[in-house]
């Protein structure tokens, strides 16, 4: 038991040297040639940093194409989904409410076009992204509040479609901040 | 919709793919042969010297299970002292305090044992100096003591009659050195240059486009995250894991983690078919362990990609399948995998909230923890397999009346005493606790605990202790966990279920390798066979999943038939 012990606390010493110091730093070597030194890389307009390329933020206005609901307000301080279950009556009863807001807001979409991801809590509450029909639905309203003409957004949006991965795997999707910072610019 | 079912179809061929060759490599390593990455082999030698340790010198099972858990037991203490300090020690930019006596015993021993249940938030609840001094550190010591006791019991399987079984540190080492840390570096690369953050900076506050002040997390990351998803793990560094688009950034690292998350389990079942020289064996394990993969993997896939019928009902469009809780990026059928793997294996991370998926995928992702064995937690998910055959042995012994015989080696009383008090552990510890916290529960609702009413309130907590005890970490987190009743019943469900489950099968096969080798016969029970596989297949089903039906038609199934 003796000579167990101390065997195992030079060997917590020595793996802890290895896998806590020596490991850490040469990833964090590695992010020094990596986008923005692994500090997450940022998005900035004008000069001013507006938010980071990866992590969604909370898009509310009628003039902007609006992110899906987050458990977290879009607050990356923290992360966090819903965990409301699928049966759930006070969930239902929410997402009936983010329908009916939906469509005050944009009365010419009809119920049956709204996709279930535009009115239902993503996993972390950070969701940078949004589907093709997600953001195909909001152009009309866009259109009508920024006074633009509907095929101009619609050309932005198929502009700023992902496609899957190596056009094999996955599925197609849009970076909401980027559309909407080339949105400010049209 | 092809794009979703085509990439998770990629993300299981290339696994197996990559673990044929991983398995054969990890039987090179544990039997002694060279390989390309001998130039560790000065650091190792270096190490050893400094702990005074002759890696030639073999130990008895008794042996192997004093220094296992005696290491086990620094680590522990270390854990405390570091979770329960951390508010002062240094890198902690964004002052986060010091965790409670029953949170930090919660996540002592929730990392030590393996599993990563997390009643704490990443980006609140801990420091930059717990998340790698303390948390990622288990994350690799933990895996490589689960590989150790795998490769003891693969050399008990191999010798023909000896009480010596190798040295418990060598193996312990080796699979940090040769195994985790190269795989686990690799990956941190790819993480950080697909935006994973790798920095020591505190919170970057920012204003929106639209005007909002908002704060972002971030920190060391990307080193975590690799060794999170390889040693089967799955603590994640942000308070919602693999979904936060730092943790998980697109659908690559979605890939690349996901494989890494069934990578070694699958290639272990590999490394004892070359280790043992015995590839048919690896086989019919690996069928029977697909086989059941497949059933829930499909089952979760079809129910998530049909969506949520209350949504359905309320006459919306769900081409995208139900999305309350999973991120656009990755979509329904990568987070059904995820789901279903991450419960295969005992690693637990997740990509979309369980607590949200439809009910019968809930269903698969709890038998799949009841059951524990299919692919497992690296090294430890093999003993599991290895308790099921030795009962199949003995029953399928006795229907064809031939001497219960695995490799050589008789199966008696003993050692049947010690597998069926394993496998009936993890069934006693997951319904006893459930039936307990119900009982408290409904005596008085008030302490809140649950997110959600009705049979899914059920679920939450019997999904709790499932994942405990499966050793797991995932959990339905709308269930508030972090008081004293859940920190203190989940750290004692997994200290029962991670050691126990590693002292049976260890004895069992240290009993059986010291006794007298049989050659095989026209009598021997032939091991390797497909029938002999559905035998194993159908013990499994038997003891894990029937066992655990009643709990599940209270909770998931009856939430299937009435939503």
């Amino acid at each position: 038991m003796k000579t167990h012990l101390v065997s195992a606390l030079w060997m917590t010493l020595a793996t802890f040297v290895l896998l806590v110091v020596i490991y850490p730093l040469l990833v964090w070597g590695f992010a020094q040639f990596a986008p923005e030194k692994g500090r997450g890389e940022t998005v900035s307009v004008n000069g001013k940093i507006v938010g980071f390329a990866k992590v969604g933020q909370k898009f509310s206005e009628d003039k902007y194409f609006w992110s899906r609901p987050s458990a977290v307000e879009y607050n990356a301080a923290g992360s966090g989904g819903s965990n409301k279950a699928p049966s759930n009556p006070e969930y239902l009863a929410q997402v009936q409410a983010r329908i009916d807001t939906f469509l005050v807001h944009n009365p010419t979409v009809a119920q049956s076009e709204i996709p279930s991801e535009l009115v239902t809590a993503s996993g972390s509450g950070l969701d940078p992204h949004l589907s093709l029909q997600a953001a195909n639905i909001q152009i009309a309203r866009i259109a009508k509040v920024r006074n633009l003409p509907e095929a101009k957004i619609k050309a932005l949006v198929d502009a700023h479609a992902e496609p899957p991965l190596w056009g094999l795997f996955g599925p197609t999707k849009i970076n909401t901040l980027a559309l909407n910072i080339a949105l400010d610019k049209l | 919709m092809l794009e979703e079912i085509l990439g998770i179809a990629f993300i299981f061929v290339i696994t197996v793919l990559l673990a044929i060759p991983l398995g054969k490599y990890i039987a090179k390593v544990y039997s002694g042969q060279s390989t390309w990455l001998d130039f560790m082999s000065p650091l190792e030698k270096i190490i050893y010297k400094i702990c005074r340790i002759n890696p030639k010198k073999e130990m008895t099972w008794q042996e192997h299970l004093t220094a296992l858990l005696t290491i086990n037991l620094i680590w522990f203490l270390w854990m405390m002292v570091v979770l329960m300090n951390q508010g002062w020690l240094p890198l902690n930019p964004d002052g986060n305090p010091s965790m409670s006596a029953d949170l930090a015993f919660n996540t002592a021993i929730s990392f030590l044992v393996n599993c990563n249940l997390q009643h704490y938030s990443g980006e609140t609840g801990v420091t930059y100096l717990s998340q790698l001094g303390g948390l990622m550190f288990m994350q690799f010591v933990t895996a490589a003591t689960g590989m150790a006791a795998g490769a003891i019991v693969f050399k008990a399987m191999k010798e023909h009659q000896t009480t010596q079984l190798g040295n418990f540190y060598d193996y312990f080492l080796k699979s940090c050195t040769r195994i985790l840390l190269p795989i686990s570096l690799v990956s941190a690369i790819i993480l950080v240059f697909n935006g994973t953050p790798m920095n020591w900076e505190g919170k970057a506050a920012i204003t929106t486009l639209q005007g909002d002040s908002v704060q972002v997390s971030r920190g060391p990351a990307a080193a975590m995250i690799a060794i999170k998803q390889a040693g089967t793990n799955g603590g994640g560094y942000f308070g919602v894991n693999s979904s936060h688009p730092l943790e998980n950034p697109n659908y690559l690292t979605n890939i690349v983690e996901n494989i890494l998350i069934i990578l070694i389990p699958i290639a272990f079942v590999f490394a004892l078919g070359f280790y043992l020289n015995r590839k048919k064996l690896a086989w019919m394990i690996f069928g029977v362990m697909t086989l059941g993969f497949l059933l829930l993997l499909s089952t979760s896939v079809y129910f998530e990609m049909q969506g949520n019928p209350a949504l359905t009902k309320m006459g919306i469009h769900q081409s995208l399948g139900s999305m309350e809780g999973k991120e656009i990026r990755f979509g329904a059928a990568a987070s059904a995998l995820w789901g279903i793997t991450t419960t295969t294996t005992s690693n637990g991370s997740v990509n979309a909230m369980h607590d949200s998926m439809t009910p019968l995928s809930g269903a698969m992702q709890m038998i799949d923890m009841m059951i524990n064995a299919l692919y497992g937690g690296v090294g430890v998910g093999f003993l599991n397999f290895y308790v099921f055959i030795i009962i199949a042995v003995f029953i399928s012994g006795l229907m064809v009346g031939r001497t219960p015989e695995f490799l050589g080696k008789k199966i008696e009383a003993k050692e049947m005493k010690i597998a069926t008090l394993v496998a009936l552990l993890h069934t006693f510890l997951i319904l006893c606790f459930t039936a307990l916290a119900s009982y408290v529960f409904t005596k008085d609702t008030s302490v809140g605990w649950l997110n959600n009413p009705s049979f899914h309130g059920f679920s939450e907590m019997l999904y709790e202790y499932t994942s405990s005890s499966a050793n797991n970490g995932s959990g339905f987190e709308g269930l508030a966990d972090n008081n004293p009743f859940w920190n203190i019943t989940c750290g004692i469900v997994l200290i029962l279920s991670r050691y126990l489950p590693i002292i049976g099968p260890v004895a069992i096969a240290g009993i059986l390798a010291n006794k007298k080798y049989i050659p095989e016969s026209e009598g021997t029970l032939k091991t390797d066979t497909t029938t002999f596989g559905f035998m194993v297949f159908a013990v499994i089903f038997i003891i894990a999943a029937l066992s655990f039906f009643p709990a599940l038609a209270l909770g998931p199934l009856a939430e299937f038939f009435t939503l």
